[in-house]
């Protein structure tokens, strides 16, 4: 699923200030629906994360968490069953799951004679049970699973897809009898950078060399594209030469501009792999 | 002087004579009384005279190259001391000609930059270069200033002048005269090497009215761009201009408004390939080409004597540089024609022809006479340039018409020639690759500086990528661009451990990106030429051939060209230069002079005669690229260390004199050199290796400071090398001395460094000659580096890439254009892996053994004990790692069984970790002694075969069983030393890593941690994806925990396929992790949770929207089901009694109880929950707040649950007596 610039511009101009539900995700399968679905999730999740980033601080100045605190507070006492925290979240167009997270810090703050760690608010995020305040745990799993791109559950999802992926990965490579060095073997021989596959032997595709493969499962636009480059694309290269990168679920186009400089960018499993032939000519 | 010349003119003396004389030979004067007296008289003069035919010669031709560019003559000012007319007046502008700089020079370079900059992406010159090249020229000026100390009188200030002197020539510097024509002069101008050879003579009243004489040393305007930020004119490499440069500035101001004046006049006009021998059209049109005619070639005689002296001097090598002197001579031939003089008509009296009173060149065609005269002399050195040199001049129509003779050998010799020279770019540049052998964490002092250094290394290539992709936009800057991010990460090497691992990175990227491949199959990474052959790199290479004429450099440094950082070079000397850091300069030369010994040492493979043609032939080619490839790695970073080691003494103020100087002298001369170079040399020459030492050697010298060539230690060096350069007399061919590339190598880089500015102009002339041959007190090997035909025309073209202007000129010639002074000379580096370079042979062992190998050695081929050592050499690292990979792994594994056992009887704690380690060390390390027996084993297994696969079949048996043997010996020599001496600390250190292993996988969750069963057998891995059941069993939740709009629901079968899913990846392992298990597992605990309480919305009649209590129930088997069966990690099963799951049924009404109690009653029987566990959560329900009609019934189930544990029918019924009007419900359960 390989998109022009103009094309991912306009799926990302219908995602402007779309809250993360399941209702948003629907329309926008149906508003495009010649794109996977796993791309369009990907995009949107991706899009609304750059929002995120950009309004972060404006829902973390302690007004503003004092007014969320105070609204969230009226709202149950009015009605606990209501979907209290998740209306708030959606009005003040920040993620369910950050709210109930900001929610939650402010409630433990208020109850508990230390402030709370940052591993006991994951842990109750992760299991709502744990929460002392029995209306505030409804209304925190409310927000959880009612978040299309951010909390535990989400973050699993993401997590599992990228294993999924690198498993499949290593399924091809082997059917293609490609030798490799995973990560983990990477790591053990002492790599300070380490992509998912180290070719042993490198490979040519569509006329480029190939030394290391890594897997994204998400689509590549241009901010993580450029994220992932300096953090992790360049470094391979740095360090083993040339290789390649499979974003699943697409990239933009324009973006596939190095491959001189030595980052390939396929959306698949490359077809036409041209291997070093040990026959004599 | 002259008295000299005019003597042999006179024919009073023989050419040989007079050479002889020169040399200082005393020999032969005996044979002609006559000469003797005539020369022994004017013996004081003797050192003076080749510097005065150098530059009469440059003078007589003044008014043939008028503009030409500069052949600059390293000769003191002896031009002055001509005989001439008496009386004569100063001869003031002249001197600017005199010195061939003239002011066009200046000019043209401004209007060229331009174009040069836009030029190719991969063009030798970046706008770092000019910097590097007008600071030197810079440097130059400042030493003409007034005082330059040592330098001897000269010009009109000579004591010795006589007072005849030739009439004024015209004063061509002067604008009026002579305005700058349209053309630009033929050959190179850019940032020609500045001839400070001849500097200006003292400045008198009257010349300081000429103006344009100071403008030959000076540096092109459009060099000195005031945008330069303030940081680098404190750098020597990046010096403003010297004082006394304005008025130089004004001047370039006035030609540059000249220059565009002229321009605007004449615009571009295209020229037509002119016909062979027919005039060529000139651009200004009233100037045309002079066709040269033998026939009205003035007078022979004298011509031809004097182009005898001079060719005899080239010839025994008493004239610095000999392709400058061709240089010249070819631009005699190509001059296009003579300028008319208005003021200074030579009528010739009879008289005045055997004098020097009459011009030497009077027409066109006495320059054309005499350089066909001199080329005659030197056919051999032509017959070894390149082939396109070649045939340019071999379609010389001046030459055909001047020499048929010469011209017939030239065309022979080019259709016999092989020299193709290419001059091919390397392509983009490889990053080092990562070696964990050098690189890994065990290799850095700390965590904290391993990760410090994987930043830098990133930093690094960010910058060189940044470079790669700005350097050559205009307006781009280094220092502005990068050069705090570079500070920034020096400043991180705080370690001195983490500065050698950079040093290491830079100098492996160094002569990665720099050298260049030597012509085809040139090598950048380990695998990738064979890659590259696989796919074509045929293709490539003619790609980049293309590549090479559609952007080739137009920039050329004339035949002088001072040393500069073409391409990459350039990153990196601006990168030194940025960093200013003084720790990484030093371990920079440190790691820079190590590498420079071990190549300088390595054991160049040795030519033996007695090889077959056929096989030497292969060998040959291979140990050709071999030794260019050492050689070209030598240059480059003895270039580098001399720019690193002579940064601090170099600097934009004129040479210190007199006292200053003696004081610097004093306190230099204690500073030991960086890199005891004179030994290397003595070294060098004792084996006759100067063809690999000299190059590198000059590279080094070439950017010393002033001060260097006056320190004795240095002084001694140059007089070594100038007695070198004089022995390499080309003519003279013996068997077993050098080779005549090889000589002609040396020449040409000798050449190019005593043209150098800071060595001092003197230094060759007045250097005592040696009068007899240059003798090694040796006891050289028979068969020296030198004596091998190791130096072909790509290696040299390579290394002295300004040879290239002299085919420049000549093409310019053939195309009639006097235009751009575009370049063939492209500075090339090859490429090969550093590992080639690296694979010195290890050191044999001593004794008598060792000696009996050498033996042995030496009177086989060569490749064989190539062979033999690289057989031991692989073999002994592969038996470490065999070793490694058997027995040290074996150790581990007992290391990890034995861990286990400790832990199991130690409990959870497992006692302290370091305790624990030395109990493993002391039961694991003297199983280290196998290692030796194993090791000695390993070597002698592989090694034989080895041996044999690689040596021609053909090999004696003895000779192949004493080769197996030598190899089995090393490599076990090899393989032992490393084991014993690591072999204990390997076992440790990986056993240590085991155990931190273990002991962290110990941590956290032991039962995800505990065995797993994989698929089964037949699995296809078809089960749908875990990412995607979380992500369908997450919308199910959000539908049931809403909101959710009114038509949204699921459908049973929906609920039913998904756990039947669910079931399927559980049995599928192919794609599951541990996270993934876990959340799955939770999931399914909420999705029980809803079921019982009802939760679920379910598509179907508006009315139900309720699951049916059977549906529900058996979706709760097959849950409970898998829980029991299919997954292997915890499920938190507590969670359906948390307070928040078992709230659920509170919303429901009426309230269903039923599925509960089914659910905790099948957890206890599946063995999934205790009774305990089970009461004890129920408890803990008791103390939520729940409302009191719900509390009453969780208090009756919980009271039922427990008293009637096994009773499940009246269980149900007791929930029909608490809720009495849900009969109904029930008899459906």
């Amino acid at each position: 699923m390989i998109l022009t610039k103009a094309q991912y511009d306009e799926i990302a101009q219908c995602l402007v200030s779309v809250p993360p539900t399941r209702q948003s995700l629907r329309k926008l399968k149906q508003r495009f629906p010649s794109q996977s679905q796993a791309t369009l999730l990907s995009i949107f999740s991706q899009e609304y994360q750059k929002h995120i980033k950009r309004t972060h601080a404006k829902h973390h100045t302690s007004e503003a968490i004092e007014s969320y605190y105070q609204r969230y507070l009226n709202g149950v006492v009015k009605n606990g069953a209501a979907p209290v925290l998740l209306d708030l979240a959606n009005e003040v167009d920040y993620a369910p799951s950050l709210m109930a997270r900001l929610i939650l810090e402010r409630f433990l703050q208020e109850h508990e004679e230390t402030p709370p760690s940052k591993t006991v608010i994951n842990s109750m995020l992760r299991d709502p049970s744990q929460i002392p305040d029995g209306v505030l745990a409804n209304q925190v799993y409310q927000c959880i699973v009612n978040d299309c791109c951010y909390g535990p559950l989400v973050d699993c999802i993401k997590h599992a897809i990228g294993h999924e992926h690198e498993v499949l990965l290593r399924d091809m490579l082997l059917e293609k009898n490609l030798s490799f060095l995973d990560e983990d073997q990477l790591r053990a021989k002492g790599y300070d950078k380490t992509p998912d596959f180290i070719l042993q032997v490198p490979v040519a595709v569509e006329g480029h060399i190939i030394h290391w493969i890594e897997s994204k499962a998400s689509f590549g636009d241009e901010c993580s594209h450029h994220a992932y480059l300096h953090d992790q694309f360049w470094s391979y290269w740095n360090r083993f030469g040339p290789g390649l990168v499979i974003y699943w679920y697409g990239f933009i186009q324009e973006l596939d501009c190095n491959r001189e400089r030595g980052i390939l960018l396929k959306a698949c499993f490359p077809t036409n792999i041209v291997t070093l032939c040990h026959s004599v000519a | 002087m002259a008295a000299v010349l005019e003597s042999l003119l006179r024919e009073e003396v023989s050419v040989a004579a007079v050479v002889r004389w020169i040399a200082g030979s005393t020999q032969g004067s005996k044979d002609n009384p006559g000469e003797a007296a005539v020369l022994s008289s004017l013996r004081p003069l003797r050192k003076e005279f080749v510097p005065f035919l150098l530059n009469f010669l440059r003078e007589q031709s003044s008014r043939v190259l008028p503009q030409g560019p500069p052949t600059p003559a390293k000769a003191p000012g002896a031009s002055a001391a001509l005989p001439g007319r008496p009386g004569g007046p100063p001869r003031g502008s002249r001197g600017a000609r005199s010195q061939l700089f003239p002011p066009t020079e200046a000019l043209s370079t401004a209007a060229e930059s331009p174009v040069a900059r836009r030029g190719g992406r991969r063009r030798v010159l970046g706008p770092a270069r000019e910097r590097g090249g007008r600071s030197l020229e810079e440097g130059v000026s400042g030493e003409s200033l007034p005082g330059a100390g040592s330098r001897r009188l000269r010009g009109s200030g000579s004591p010795s002048r006589p007072s005849l002197t030739l009439s004024d020539p015209p004063n061509l510097s002067n604008l009026e005269e002579f305005p700058p024509v349209g053309s630009v002069p033929p050959g190179p101008t850019g940032r020609t090497k500045p001839s400070r050879r001849i500097n200006p003579t003292p400045v008198s009243e009257e010349r300081s009215l000429s103006k344009p004489k100071t403008c030959f040393t000076s540096p092109p305007i459009s060099c000195a761009p005031s945008s330069q930020p303030s940081v680098l004119d404190t750098r020597p490499w990046g010096l403003g201009l010297p004082p006394g440069c304005r008025s130089l500035q004004e001047e370039r101001e006035m030609l540059r408004k000249e220059r565009s004046k002229q321009l605007q006049q004449s615009p571009t006009p295209t020229y037509p390939t002119p016909e062979l021998g027919s005039p060529l059209p000139s651009r200004t049109g009233g100037l045309t080409d002079e066709p040269a005619d033998p026939a009205r070639v003035s007078s022979r005689q004298r011509l031809q004597l004097v182009a005898l002296v001079y060719s005899s001097c080239i010839a025994e090598n008493l004239v610095p540089n000999l392709f400058l002197e061709l240089f010249f001579v070819f631009q005699l031939l190509t001059a296009r024609r003579m300028v008319t003089t208005k003021d200074n008509d030579f009528e010739l009296s009879p008289g005045a022809l055997d004098s020097l009173e009459s011009p030497l060149f009077q027409s066109i065609h006495d320059c054309v006479f005499f350089a066909v005269q001199v080329l005659e002399c030197h056919f051999q050195v032509l017959s070894n340039l390149d082939k396109g040199t070649l045939k340019l001049l071999a379609e010389n129509e001046r030459l055909l018409c001047f020499s048929p003779a010469l011209q017939g050998r030239l065309r022979a010799a080019y259709e016999g020639s092989v020299a193709k020279v290419s001059l091919v770019m390397p392509p983009s540049a490889q990053a080092v690759s990562f070696q964990p052998e050098t690189d890994n964490r065990a290799n850095f002092s700390s965590d904290r500086a391993f990760h410090t250094f994987k930043k830098q290394r990133d930093v690094f290539y960010e910058v060189l990528r940044e470079w790669e992709d700005h350097h050559e936009e205009p307006g781009w800057d280094f220092e502005k661009g990068l050069g705090s991010r570079i500070r920034a990460m020096m400043g991180q090497l705080s370690a001195a451990c983490s500065h050698s691992h950079f040093v290491r990175l830079f100098q492996k990227q160094l002569l990665q990106m720099c050298q260049s491949p030597g012509g085809a199959g040139g090598t950048v990474l380990g695998e990738a030429p064979d890659v590259l052959s696989m796919l074509g790199a045929d293709k490539l290479g003619r790609l980049w051939r293309l590549q090479e004429r559609l952007v080739t450099p137009q920039s050329s440094g004339g035949p002088c060209p001072p040393p500069t950082f073409p391409g990459c070079q350039g990153f990196f000397r601006d990168f030194i230069l940025s960093a200013s850091s003084f720790q990484f300069n030093q371990h920079l030369m440190d790691s820079l002079s190590l590498k420079i010994q071990e190549l300088n040492g390595l054991a160049l493979p040795q030519h033996e005669p007695s090889d077959e043609d056929g096989e030497s032939d292969v060998d040959w080619q291979g140990e050709r690229r071999q030794f260019a490839v050492v050689l070209l790695s030598l240059r480059l970073l003895a270039k580098f260390l001399g720019f690193v080691a002579f940064l601090p003494y170099r600097g934009p103020e004129p040479p210190p004199t007199g006292e200053l100087q003696d004081s610097i002298l004093a306190l230099r001369s204690q500073v030991p050199p960086v890199l005891d170079v004179r030994t290397l040399l003595k070294r060098g020459l004792q084996a006759r290796r100067a063809v690999l030492t000299v190059p590198w050697l000059v590279e080094f010298l070439s950017f010393a400071d002033h001060v260097v060539p006056l320190l004795d230690y240095y002084r001694g060096i140059f007089t070594l090398l100038l007695r070198l350069h004089r022995s390499l007399v080309l003519s003279q061919e013996n068997e077993g001395k050098m080779c005549f590339l090889n000589k002609l190598l040396l020449l040409a880089v000798l050449g190019w460094l005593f043209q150098i500015p800071t060595v001092p102009e003197d230094l060759f002339f007045l250097e005592e000659g040696p009068s007899d041959a240059f003798e090694m007190d040796t006891v050289a090997p028979e068969h020296g580096l030198d004596s091998m035909p190791v130096v072909d025309q790509q290696l040299l073209y390579t290394c002295c890439p300004y040879i290239g202007e002299l085919r420049k000129l000549l093409a310019l010639w053939v195309s009639g254009s006097s235009g751009r002074s575009g370049g063939f000379v492209r500075k090339i580096t090859p490429t090969t892996t550093t590992s080639s370079l690296g694979a010195q042979p290890p050191q044999t062992s001593q004794g008598l053994q060792a000696q009996l190998a050498q033996a042995f050695f030496h009177n086989q081929p060569p490749s064989l004990r190539r062979t033999v050592e690289f057989v031991a050499e692989r073999i002994g690292s592969n038996c470490v790692k065999h070793i490694k990979a058997t027995l040290v792994a074996d150790l581990v594994r007992q290391a990890e069984s034995l861990l286990q056992e400790q832990l199991v009887t130690q409990g959870e704690e497992g006692g302290d970790p370091a305790q624990l380690l030395e109990i493993l060390y002391s039961r694991l390390c003297p199983h280290g002694a196998q290692a030796l027996a194993l090791g000695r084993e390993f070597c002698q297994r592989k090694s034989p075969g080895a041996v044999r696969a690689l040596l021609p079949e053909e090999t004696p048996a003895a000779v192949l069983s004493s080769a197996e043997n030598i190899a089995v010996g090393l490599a076990t020599e090899k393989a032992c030393a490393w084991l014993s001496a690591n072999i204990t600390a390997l076992i440790r250190r990986e056993v240590k890593a085991a155990v931190s292993r273990t002991l962290r996988a110990q941590g956290p969750e032991p039962a995800a941690r505990g065995e797993r069963r994989g698929c089964s057998r037949a699995c296809e891995h078809h089960a749908p994806l875990p990412s995607h059941l979380i992500s369908e069993i997450k919308d199910v939740l959000s539908l049931a925990v809403g909101p959710r709009d009114p038509d949204e629901g699921v459908s049973p079968e929906h609920l039913e396929q998904l756990v039947g899913q669910l079931g399927q990846t559980l049995q599928c392992r192919q794609f599951l992790c541990p996270p993934a298990e876990q959340h799955l597992a939770k999931c399914s605990v909420e999705l029980a949770s809803l079921l019982v309480a009802d939760q679920i919305p379910i598509l179907g009649p508006p009315a139900q929207h309720r699951l049916e209590r059977g549906q529900a129930r058996r979706l709760l088997h097959m849950l409970l089901s898998l829980w029991k069966e299919d997954f292997q990690g915890p499920v938190p099963l507590q969670l359906l009694l948390s307070p928040r799951n078992v709230g659920l049924l509170a919303d429901t009404r009426p309230r269903e109880w039923d599925l509960l109690l089914f659910l905790l009653r099948e957890l206890v029987e599946k063995g999934l929950m205790g009774r305990m566990e089970i009461e004890a959560c129920l408890g803990s329900l008791h103390q939520a707040q729940w409302p009191r009609d719900f509390a009453e019934e969780l208090a009756t189930l919980s009271n039922l649950f427990l008293a009637e544990p096994h009773l499940p029918e009246p269980q149900l019924r007791a929930c029909e007596l608490v809720q009495p009007n849900r009969g109904t419900v029930l008899a459906q359960s």
